[in-house]
Protein backbone atom coordinates (compact mmCIF):
# COMPACT_ATOMS: atom_id res chain seq x y z
CA UNK A 1 0.00 0.00 0.00
CA UNK A 2 1.28 3.51 -0.64
CA UNK A 3 0.20 5.76 2.00
CA UNK A 4 -0.02 9.20 1.64
CA UNK A 5 0.13 11.90 4.76
CA UNK A 6 -0.15 15.73 5.08
CA UNK A 7 1.97 16.33 1.91
CA UNK A 8 2.68 19.49 1.24
CA UNK A 9 4.89 21.34 -1.69
CA UNK A 10 6.06 24.66 -2.65
CA UNK A 11 8.07 26.42 -5.66
CA UNK A 12 9.17 29.75 -4.05
CA UNK A 13 6.19 31.61 -2.86
CA UNK A 14 3.34 29.42 -4.38
CA UNK A 15 2.41 26.69 -2.56
CA UNK A 16 1.18 23.55 -4.56
CA UNK A 17 0.46 20.96 -2.70
CA UNK A 18 -1.25 21.77 1.14
CA UNK A 19 -1.63 18.88 3.04
CA UNK A 20 -2.89 16.18 0.87
CA UNK A 21 -3.64 12.64 2.79
CA UNK A 22 -4.73 9.37 1.34
CA UNK A 23 -3.21 5.40 0.48
CA UNK A 24 -3.54 3.72 -2.57
CA UNK A 25 -4.52 0.11 -2.52
CA UNK A 26 -2.89 -3.03 -4.45
CA UNK A 27 -4.20 -4.39 -7.24
CA UNK A 28 -6.58 -1.26 -7.85
CA UNK A 29 -5.93 1.38 -10.36
CA UNK A 30 -6.19 4.47 -8.81
CA UNK A 31 -6.54 7.60 -10.79
CA UNK A 32 -5.81 11.30 -9.59
CA UNK A 33 -7.93 13.74 -11.35
CA UNK A 34 -8.54 17.88 -10.84
CA UNK A 35 -8.20 20.75 -13.13
CA UNK A 36 -4.95 21.92 -14.83
CA UNK A 37 -2.94 23.94 -12.13
CA UNK A 38 -4.44 21.83 -9.04
CA UNK A 39 -1.45 20.16 -8.71
CA UNK A 40 -1.98 16.30 -9.74
CA UNK A 41 1.49 16.26 -11.85
CA UNK A 42 3.44 17.70 -8.84
CA UNK A 43 1.44 15.54 -6.60
CA UNK A 44 2.76 12.00 -9.10
CA UNK A 45 6.34 13.41 -9.46
CA UNK A 46 6.13 13.74 -5.88
CA UNK A 47 5.19 10.11 -5.55
CA UNK A 48 7.75 9.31 -7.84
CA UNK A 49 10.83 10.85 -5.94
CA UNK A 50 11.17 13.76 -8.80
CA UNK A 51 10.10 16.39 -6.79
CA UNK A 52 11.34 16.90 -2.84
CA UNK A 53 8.23 17.46 -0.58
CA UNK A 54 8.86 20.33 2.29
CA UNK A 55 6.30 18.21 4.72
CA UNK A 56 4.41 15.00 5.47
CA UNK A 57 5.53 11.55 4.24
CA UNK A 58 5.18 8.96 1.57
CA UNK A 59 5.39 5.41 2.37
CA UNK A 60 5.67 2.46 -0.12
CA UNK A 61 4.25 -0.35 2.02
CA UNK A 62 6.29 0.42 5.41
CA UNK A 63 9.13 2.29 3.95
CA UNK A 64 8.72 6.20 4.32
CA UNK A 65 10.27 7.82 1.47
CA UNK A 66 11.90 10.25 2.45
CA UNK A 67 13.87 8.55 5.50
CA UNK A 68 15.31 6.54 3.13
CA UNK A 69 19.54 6.65 2.09
CA UNK A 70 20.16 7.28 -2.02
CA UNK A 71 20.98 3.53 -2.02
CA UNK A 72 17.60 2.98 -0.53
CA UNK A 73 15.67 5.10 -2.74
CA UNK A 74 17.56 3.59 -5.53
CA UNK A 75 16.56 0.54 -4.71
CA UNK A 76 12.95 1.42 -4.32
CA UNK A 77 12.60 3.02 -7.69
CA UNK A 78 13.53 -0.40 -9.42
CA UNK A 79 10.48 -1.72 -7.70
CA UNK A 80 8.32 1.20 -9.94
CA UNK A 81 7.61 1.41 -13.54
CA UNK A 82 6.34 4.49 -15.09
CA UNK A 83 4.64 5.56 -18.02
CA UNK A 84 5.05 9.15 -19.11
CA UNK A 85 2.70 11.77 -20.76
CA UNK A 86 5.16 11.90 -23.78
CA UNK A 87 6.16 8.16 -23.40
CA UNK A 88 9.75 9.32 -22.79
CA UNK A 89 10.78 6.57 -24.68
CA UNK A 90 15.07 6.82 -25.12
CA UNK A 91 14.68 8.12 -28.88
CA UNK A 92 18.49 6.55 -29.59
CA UNK A 93 17.72 3.14 -29.02
CA UNK A 94 15.35 0.43 -31.08
CA UNK A 95 12.22 -0.54 -29.09
CA UNK A 96 13.92 -4.24 -28.23
CA UNK A 97 16.56 -1.90 -26.34
CA UNK A 98 14.51 0.79 -24.84
CA UNK A 99 12.69 -2.30 -23.55
CA UNK A 100 15.61 -3.82 -21.97
CA UNK A 101 17.13 -0.77 -21.11
CA UNK A 102 16.35 -1.69 -16.99
CA UNK A 103 17.18 -4.88 -17.13
CA UNK A 104 20.51 -4.60 -18.55
CA UNK A 105 20.61 -1.66 -15.32
CA UNK A 106 19.28 -4.13 -12.51
CA UNK A 107 18.87 -7.44 -13.09
CA UNK A 108 21.62 -10.61 -13.49
CA UNK A 109 20.30 -11.85 -16.52
CA UNK A 110 22.37 -13.64 -19.68
CA UNK A 111 21.21 -12.07 -23.34
CA UNK A 112 18.97 -14.95 -23.84
CA UNK A 113 16.41 -14.46 -20.76
CA UNK A 114 16.72 -10.88 -21.37
CA UNK A 115 15.51 -11.49 -25.11
CA UNK A 116 12.42 -14.17 -23.31
CA UNK A 117 11.65 -10.74 -21.11
CA UNK A 118 11.58 -8.65 -24.02
CA UNK A 119 9.44 -10.55 -26.45
CA UNK A 120 7.08 -11.69 -23.26
CA UNK A 121 5.84 -7.92 -22.31
CA UNK A 122 5.94 -7.19 -26.28
CA UNK A 123 3.38 -9.95 -26.53
CA UNK A 124 1.27 -8.73 -23.91
CA UNK A 125 1.17 -5.29 -25.22
CA UNK A 126 0.20 -6.58 -28.50
CA UNK A 127 3.71 -5.21 -30.05
CA UNK A 128 5.20 -8.90 -31.72
CA UNK A 129 7.97 -8.04 -33.98
CA UNK A 130 8.60 -4.34 -33.32
CA UNK A 131 11.71 -5.27 -31.97
CA UNK A 132 14.09 -3.60 -34.42
CA UNK A 133 11.99 -0.39 -34.95
CA UNK A 134 13.26 3.18 -33.16
CA UNK A 135 10.33 5.28 -31.28
CA UNK A 136 10.03 7.72 -34.03
CA UNK A 137 8.95 4.73 -36.33
CA UNK A 138 5.84 3.98 -34.39
CA UNK A 139 2.70 5.67 -33.73
CA UNK A 140 1.66 7.37 -30.23
CA UNK A 141 -0.40 4.50 -29.25
CA UNK A 142 2.46 1.96 -30.30
CA UNK A 143 5.44 4.22 -28.44
CA UNK A 144 2.84 3.69 -25.38
CA UNK A 145 2.45 0.36 -25.47
CA UNK A 146 6.23 -0.03 -25.96
CA UNK A 147 6.57 2.55 -22.66
CA UNK A 148 4.00 0.02 -20.97
CA UNK A 149 5.97 -2.86 -21.34
CA UNK A 150 9.66 -1.10 -20.74
CA UNK A 151 7.68 0.05 -17.17
CA UNK A 152 6.46 -3.84 -16.81
CA UNK A 153 9.51 -5.61 -17.58
CA UNK A 154 10.82 -5.90 -14.36
CA UNK A 155 7.56 -6.95 -12.80
CA UNK A 156 7.09 -3.44 -10.73
CA UNK A 157 5.17 -3.22 -7.28
CA UNK A 158 3.86 0.16 -8.37
CA UNK A 159 2.95 1.29 -11.53
CA UNK A 160 2.72 4.92 -12.32
CA UNK A 161 1.01 6.70 -15.52
CA UNK A 162 1.20 10.27 -16.48
CA UNK A 163 -1.94 10.98 -18.42
CA UNK A 164 -1.59 7.61 -20.13
CA UNK A 165 -4.25 8.97 -23.14
CA UNK A 166 -3.52 12.06 -23.74
CA UNK A 167 -3.09 12.39 -27.65
CA UNK A 168 -4.93 9.20 -28.59
CA UNK A 169 -8.05 8.33 -30.66
CA UNK A 170 -10.64 7.16 -28.14
CA UNK A 171 -10.24 3.75 -29.43
CA UNK A 172 -6.45 3.39 -28.55
CA UNK A 173 -7.37 5.24 -26.05
CA UNK A 174 -9.62 2.35 -24.19
CA UNK A 175 -7.03 -0.01 -25.51
CA UNK A 176 -4.39 1.47 -23.46
CA UNK A 177 -7.13 2.23 -20.52
CA UNK A 178 -7.79 -1.92 -20.60
CA UNK A 179 -4.14 -2.81 -20.73
CA UNK A 180 -3.27 -0.56 -17.49
CA UNK A 181 -6.42 -2.37 -15.54
CA UNK A 182 -5.63 -5.75 -16.78
CA UNK A 183 -1.90 -5.62 -15.56
CA UNK A 184 -2.90 -4.11 -12.46
CA UNK A 185 -4.97 -6.79 -11.79
CA UNK A 186 -2.98 -10.20 -13.21
CA UNK A 187 0.36 -8.70 -11.25
CA UNK A 188 -0.87 -7.29 -7.91
CA UNK A 189 0.27 -3.85 -8.44
CA UNK A 190 -0.71 -0.44 -6.89
CA UNK A 191 -1.08 1.51 -10.07
CA UNK A 192 -1.89 5.28 -9.64
CA UNK A 193 -3.22 7.14 -12.95
CA UNK A 194 -2.96 11.10 -13.47
CA UNK A 195 -5.87 11.60 -15.86
CA UNK A 196 -7.68 14.46 -17.49
CA UNK A 197 -10.08 11.88 -19.56
CA UNK A 198 -13.25 11.09 -17.73
CA UNK A 199 -14.46 8.59 -19.72
CA UNK A 200 -11.02 6.32 -18.68
CA UNK A 201 -12.00 7.74 -14.69
CA UNK A 202 -15.56 6.01 -15.26
CA UNK A 203 -13.99 3.01 -17.00
CA UNK A 204 -11.13 2.09 -14.86
CA UNK A 205 -10.61 4.32 -11.98
CA UNK A 206 -11.30 2.03 -8.78
CA UNK A 207 -10.30 4.70 -6.71
CA UNK A 208 -10.54 8.30 -7.68
CA UNK A 209 -8.31 11.13 -5.79
CA UNK A 210 -10.23 14.22 -6.67
CA UNK A 211 -7.83 17.55 -6.34
CA UNK A 212 -8.27 21.28 -6.19
CA UNK A 213 -6.53 24.15 -5.80
CA UNK A 214 -3.37 21.41 -4.38
CA UNK A 215 -6.22 19.84 -1.64
CA UNK A 216 -7.71 16.78 -1.54
CA UNK A 217 -11.64 17.68 -2.64
CA UNK A 218 -13.04 14.17 -2.60
CA UNK A 219 -12.01 10.15 -2.97
CA UNK A 220 -14.10 7.41 -3.58
CA UNK A 221 -14.86 5.14 -6.30
CA UNK A 222 -16.54 5.12 -9.77
CA UNK A 223 -19.58 4.08 -8.92
CA UNK A 224 -19.66 6.73 -6.11
CA UNK A 225 -18.80 9.46 -8.42
CA UNK A 226 -22.35 8.73 -9.97
CA UNK A 227 -23.79 9.84 -6.81
CA UNK A 228 -21.65 12.93 -4.98
CA UNK A 229 -23.01 15.79 -4.64
CA UNK A 230 -20.07 17.30 -3.91
CA UNK A 231 -20.19 20.31 -6.01
CA UNK A 232 -16.28 20.68 -7.06
CA UNK A 233 -16.68 17.08 -8.40
CA UNK A 234 -19.97 18.07 -9.99
CA UNK A 235 -18.42 21.12 -11.79
CA UNK A 236 -15.73 19.49 -12.92
CA UNK A 237 -16.61 15.68 -14.09
CA UNK A 238 -19.92 16.79 -15.44
CA UNK A 239 -18.99 19.82 -17.29
CA UNK A 240 -20.17 18.18 -20.71
CA UNK A 241 -23.59 17.67 -21.62
CA UNK A 242 -23.17 14.21 -22.33
CA UNK A 243 -21.87 13.60 -18.96
CA UNK A 244 -24.25 15.15 -17.64
CA UNK A 245 -26.90 13.04 -19.27
CA UNK A 246 -25.15 9.78 -18.04
CA UNK A 247 -25.25 11.01 -14.44
CA UNK A 248 -28.92 11.15 -14.71
CA UNK A 249 -29.67 8.17 -16.48
CA UNK A 250 -27.48 6.58 -13.83
CA UNK A 251 -29.52 7.81 -11.05
CA UNK A 252 -32.86 7.09 -12.74
CA UNK A 253 -31.83 3.48 -13.30
CA UNK A 254 -30.27 3.53 -9.63
CA UNK A 255 -34.21 4.74 -8.38
CA UNK A 256 -35.84 2.11 -10.22
CA UNK B 1 20.19 32.56 -10.69
CA UNK B 2 23.39 34.28 -10.26
CA UNK B 3 27.07 33.04 -11.25
CA UNK B 4 28.09 32.28 -7.95
CA UNK B 5 24.85 29.84 -7.72
CA UNK B 6 25.46 28.78 -11.32
CA UNK B 7 29.60 27.70 -10.27
CA UNK B 8 28.06 25.34 -7.07
CA UNK B 9 25.69 23.98 -9.02
CA UNK B 10 28.18 22.68 -11.74
CA UNK B 11 30.41 21.38 -8.84
CA UNK B 12 27.41 19.44 -7.55
CA UNK B 13 26.89 18.24 -10.72
CA UNK B 14 30.18 16.76 -10.83
CA UNK B 15 29.69 15.45 -7.42
CA UNK B 16 26.73 13.05 -9.28
CA UNK B 17 29.13 12.84 -12.42
CA UNK B 18 32.09 11.07 -11.31
CA UNK B 19 30.98 8.19 -8.83
CA UNK B 20 31.22 4.86 -9.69
CA UNK B 21 29.03 3.19 -12.97
CA UNK B 22 26.01 1.00 -11.86
CA UNK B 23 26.60 -1.36 -14.17
CA UNK B 24 30.12 -1.78 -16.43
CA UNK B 25 28.94 -3.29 -19.18
CA UNK B 26 26.66 -0.37 -20.05
CA UNK B 27 28.78 1.88 -19.05
CA UNK B 28 31.37 0.60 -21.77
CA UNK B 29 29.14 0.43 -24.16
CA UNK B 30 27.97 4.17 -23.58
CA UNK B 31 31.46 5.20 -23.56
CA UNK B 32 32.41 3.09 -27.22
CA UNK B 33 29.43 5.04 -28.42
CA UNK B 34 30.52 8.23 -27.41
CA UNK B 35 33.88 7.60 -28.56
CA UNK B 36 32.17 7.31 -32.01
CA UNK B 37 29.96 10.39 -31.45
CA UNK B 38 32.41 12.95 -29.95
CA UNK B 39 35.25 11.89 -31.21
CA UNK B 40 35.47 10.00 -34.51
CA UNK B 41 32.93 11.88 -36.09
CA UNK B 42 34.80 15.06 -35.18
CA UNK B 43 38.12 13.58 -36.46
CA UNK B 44 37.40 14.81 -40.47
CA UNK B 45 36.60 18.52 -39.64
CA UNK B 46 39.51 19.01 -37.19
CA UNK B 47 41.96 16.85 -39.93
CA UNK B 48 40.52 19.51 -42.49
CA UNK B 49 40.67 22.29 -40.80
CA UNK B 50 44.26 22.42 -39.44
CA UNK B 51 45.50 20.88 -42.95
CA UNK B 52 44.75 24.62 -44.55
CA UNK B 53 45.14 26.31 -41.30
CA UNK B 54 48.84 25.09 -41.34
CA UNK B 55 49.58 26.19 -44.93
CA UNK B 56 47.74 29.50 -44.12
CA UNK B 57 50.66 30.32 -40.86
CA UNK B 58 53.02 29.17 -43.37
CA UNK B 59 52.06 31.26 -46.28
CA UNK B 60 51.38 34.37 -43.98
CA UNK B 61 54.93 34.00 -42.33
CA UNK B 62 56.82 33.81 -46.03
CA UNK B 63 55.25 36.32 -47.46
CA UNK B 64 55.82 38.44 -43.75
CA UNK B 65 59.79 37.33 -44.02
CA UNK B 66 60.71 39.03 -47.11
CA UNK B 67 64.28 40.55 -45.61
CA UNK B 68 66.89 38.27 -47.24
CA UNK B 69 68.78 38.62 -44.17
CA UNK B 70 66.13 36.52 -41.74
CA UNK B 71 66.68 33.10 -42.66
CA UNK B 72 63.97 30.85 -44.71
CA UNK B 73 64.21 28.16 -42.19
CA UNK B 74 61.95 30.67 -39.36
CA UNK B 75 58.97 29.64 -41.72
CA UNK B 76 58.70 26.28 -40.95
CA UNK B 77 59.93 27.02 -37.10
CA UNK B 78 57.29 29.66 -36.75
CA UNK B 79 54.76 27.26 -38.31
CA UNK B 80 55.57 24.48 -35.86
CA UNK B 81 55.34 26.55 -32.84
CA UNK B 82 52.36 28.91 -33.81
CA UNK B 83 50.40 24.90 -34.19
CA UNK B 84 51.86 22.96 -31.46
CA UNK B 85 51.60 26.13 -28.92
CA UNK B 86 48.26 27.55 -29.94
CA UNK B 87 46.42 25.95 -32.76
CA UNK B 88 46.73 22.28 -32.00
CA UNK B 89 45.50 22.45 -27.88
CA UNK B 90 43.68 25.75 -28.11
CA UNK B 91 42.39 26.54 -32.04
CA UNK B 92 41.02 22.71 -32.10
CA UNK B 93 39.15 22.91 -28.64
CA UNK B 94 37.59 25.81 -29.24
CA UNK B 95 36.35 24.26 -32.82
CA UNK B 96 35.26 21.23 -30.52
CA UNK B 97 33.45 23.61 -28.09
CA UNK B 98 31.29 24.44 -31.06
CA UNK B 99 30.72 21.27 -32.80
CA UNK B 100 30.55 18.66 -29.95
CA UNK B 101 29.40 21.32 -26.97
CA UNK B 102 26.34 22.09 -28.90
CA UNK B 103 25.43 18.65 -29.78
CA UNK B 104 26.05 17.79 -26.18
CA UNK B 105 23.81 20.75 -24.39
CA UNK B 106 21.06 20.22 -27.22
CA UNK B 107 20.73 16.37 -26.95
CA UNK B 108 20.51 16.32 -23.36
CA UNK B 109 18.56 19.56 -22.85
CA UNK B 110 15.78 17.24 -25.30
CA UNK B 111 16.20 14.17 -22.88
CA UNK B 112 15.31 16.54 -20.58
CA UNK B 113 12.11 18.29 -22.20
CA UNK B 114 10.91 14.82 -23.20
CA UNK B 115 11.48 13.51 -19.96
CA UNK B 116 13.89 10.54 -20.84
CA UNK B 117 16.18 11.81 -17.81
CA UNK B 118 13.15 11.59 -16.09
CA UNK B 119 12.42 8.12 -16.50
CA UNK B 120 16.14 7.43 -16.23
CA UNK B 121 15.60 8.64 -12.25
CA UNK B 122 12.29 6.77 -11.89
CA UNK B 123 13.74 3.59 -13.24
CA UNK B 124 16.72 4.41 -9.86
CA UNK B 125 19.61 5.36 -12.51
CA UNK B 126 22.12 8.01 -11.43
CA UNK B 127 21.39 9.97 -14.84
CA UNK B 128 24.45 12.44 -14.51
CA UNK B 129 26.83 9.27 -14.53
CA UNK B 130 25.27 7.37 -16.90
CA UNK B 131 24.64 9.95 -19.54
CA UNK B 132 27.70 12.36 -18.42
CA UNK B 133 30.93 10.32 -17.16
CA UNK B 134 31.20 8.34 -20.62
CA UNK B 135 31.45 12.14 -21.98
CA UNK B 136 33.73 13.03 -19.89
CA UNK B 137 36.04 10.15 -20.41
CA UNK B 138 35.36 9.98 -24.20
CA UNK B 139 36.78 13.39 -24.35
CA UNK B 140 39.70 12.83 -21.77
CA UNK B 141 41.31 9.71 -23.94
CA UNK B 142 40.00 10.93 -27.47
CA UNK B 143 40.82 14.89 -27.41
CA UNK B 144 44.16 14.43 -27.12
CA UNK B 145 45.04 12.34 -29.83
CA UNK B 146 42.73 14.74 -31.91
CA UNK B 147 45.32 17.35 -30.95
CA UNK B 148 48.14 15.09 -31.95
CA UNK B 149 46.49 14.66 -35.38
CA UNK B 150 45.89 18.47 -35.60
CA UNK B 151 49.56 19.51 -34.85
CA UNK B 152 50.71 16.71 -37.42
CA UNK B 153 48.25 17.71 -40.38
CA UNK B 154 48.84 21.58 -39.48
CA UNK B 155 52.97 21.46 -39.92
CA UNK B 156 51.90 19.06 -42.83
CA UNK B 157 49.39 21.67 -44.20
CA UNK B 158 52.66 24.57 -43.94
CA UNK B 159 54.83 21.98 -45.97
CA UNK B 160 52.55 21.11 -48.71
CA UNK B 161 51.84 24.84 -49.13
CA UNK B 162 55.48 26.06 -49.61
CA UNK B 163 55.46 23.04 -52.60
CA UNK B 164 52.31 24.44 -54.13
CA UNK B 165 53.31 28.38 -54.23
CA UNK B 166 57.10 27.94 -53.97
CA UNK B 167 57.42 30.72 -51.64
CA UNK B 168 60.39 28.94 -49.60
CA UNK B 169 61.71 25.69 -50.04
CA UNK B 170 60.53 22.38 -49.00
CA UNK B 171 64.36 21.68 -47.29
CA UNK B 172 64.56 25.15 -45.36
CA UNK B 173 60.96 24.22 -43.83
CA UNK B 174 62.05 20.74 -42.92
CA UNK B 175 65.37 22.34 -41.13
CA UNK B 176 62.87 24.67 -39.31
CA UNK B 177 60.75 22.09 -38.28
CA UNK B 178 63.51 19.93 -36.64
CA UNK B 179 65.15 23.07 -35.14
CA UNK B 180 64.85 23.69 -31.06
CA UNK B 181 62.52 21.05 -30.61
CA UNK B 182 61.33 20.90 -27.50
CA UNK B 183 59.58 17.88 -26.19
CA UNK B 184 58.14 19.82 -23.02
CA UNK B 185 56.15 21.80 -25.82
CA UNK B 186 54.07 19.07 -26.48
CA UNK B 187 53.69 17.68 -23.12
CA UNK B 188 52.41 21.27 -22.29
CA UNK B 189 49.69 21.50 -25.34
CA UNK B 190 48.55 17.83 -23.96
CA UNK B 191 47.98 18.89 -20.49
CA UNK B 192 46.24 21.89 -21.95
CA UNK B 193 44.12 19.94 -24.12
CA UNK B 194 43.30 17.79 -21.35
CA UNK B 195 42.01 20.48 -18.77
CA UNK B 196 39.98 21.53 -22.38
CA UNK B 197 38.72 18.28 -23.41
CA UNK B 198 37.36 18.09 -19.29
CA UNK B 199 35.23 21.77 -20.09
CA UNK B 200 34.16 20.59 -23.32
CA UNK B 201 32.00 17.62 -22.07
CA UNK B 202 31.07 18.78 -18.42
CA UNK B 203 30.38 22.90 -19.23
CA UNK B 204 28.03 21.68 -22.07
CA UNK B 205 26.39 19.03 -20.38
CA UNK B 206 25.01 21.22 -17.58
CA UNK B 207 23.78 23.62 -19.54
CA UNK B 208 21.69 20.57 -21.28
CA UNK B 209 20.89 18.63 -18.00
CA UNK B 210 19.54 21.60 -16.19
CA UNK B 211 17.19 23.32 -19.16
CA UNK B 212 13.66 24.04 -18.42
CA UNK B 213 11.20 24.72 -20.49
CA UNK B 214 10.84 23.18 -24.40
CA UNK B 215 12.88 23.44 -27.49
CA UNK B 216 13.56 27.23 -27.81
CA UNK B 217 15.32 26.62 -24.62
CA UNK B 218 17.08 23.66 -25.73
CA UNK B 219 18.16 26.09 -28.26
CA UNK B 220 18.92 28.70 -25.80
CA UNK B 221 21.12 26.14 -23.67
CA UNK B 222 22.77 25.16 -26.51
CA UNK B 223 23.84 28.77 -27.70
CA UNK B 224 24.74 29.56 -24.01
CA UNK B 225 27.13 25.81 -23.73
CA UNK B 226 28.72 27.04 -26.97
CA UNK B 227 29.67 30.49 -25.68
CA UNK B 228 30.60 29.71 -21.83
CA UNK B 229 33.03 26.29 -23.34
CA UNK B 230 35.03 28.98 -24.98
CA UNK B 231 34.87 31.61 -22.44
CA UNK B 232 36.18 28.94 -20.09
CA UNK B 233 38.84 27.58 -22.84
CA UNK B 234 40.36 31.04 -23.30
CA UNK B 235 40.18 32.23 -19.75
CA UNK B 236 41.72 28.54 -18.77
CA UNK B 237 43.97 28.72 -21.71
CA UNK B 238 45.67 32.21 -20.29
CA UNK B 239 46.33 30.91 -16.56
CA UNK B 240 47.90 27.73 -17.75
CA UNK B 241 50.51 29.08 -20.36
CA UNK B 242 50.92 31.35 -17.52
CA UNK B 243 51.67 28.45 -15.29
CA UNK B 244 53.25 26.09 -17.56
CA UNK B 245 55.45 28.30 -19.61
CA UNK B 246 55.74 31.67 -17.80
Amino acid sequence: MIEVNNLHKSFGEAHILKGISTTFEKGKTNMIIGQSGSGKTVFLKCLLGLHKHEQGTISFDGRIYSELDINQKRALRTEIGMLFQGSALFDSLTVEENIMFPLKMFANQTKKEMLYNVNSVLERVNLVGANPKFPAELSGGMQKRVAIARAIVMNPKYLFCDEPNSGLDPQTATVIDNLIQEITRENGIITVVNSHDMNSVMEIGEKIVFLKDGKKAWEGTNKEIFITENQAVINFVYSSNLFKKVREVYLNESKL
Amino acid sequence: MNYLEHIGKYFLMLGQVFKRPQKRKVFWEMLMREIEDLGLKSLGIIMFISFFIGGVVAIQTALSVDNPLIPKYLIGFATKRSMILEFGPTFTSIILAGKVGSYIASSMGTMRVTEQIDALEVMGVNSLNYLVLPKTIATLFFYPLLVLIAMFLGITGGWAAGLLTDLFYSVDYIDGIRLEFDPYYIKYALIKTVVFAFVIATVPAYHGYYVKGGSLEVGRASTAAVVWTSVTIITLNYFLTQMLLG
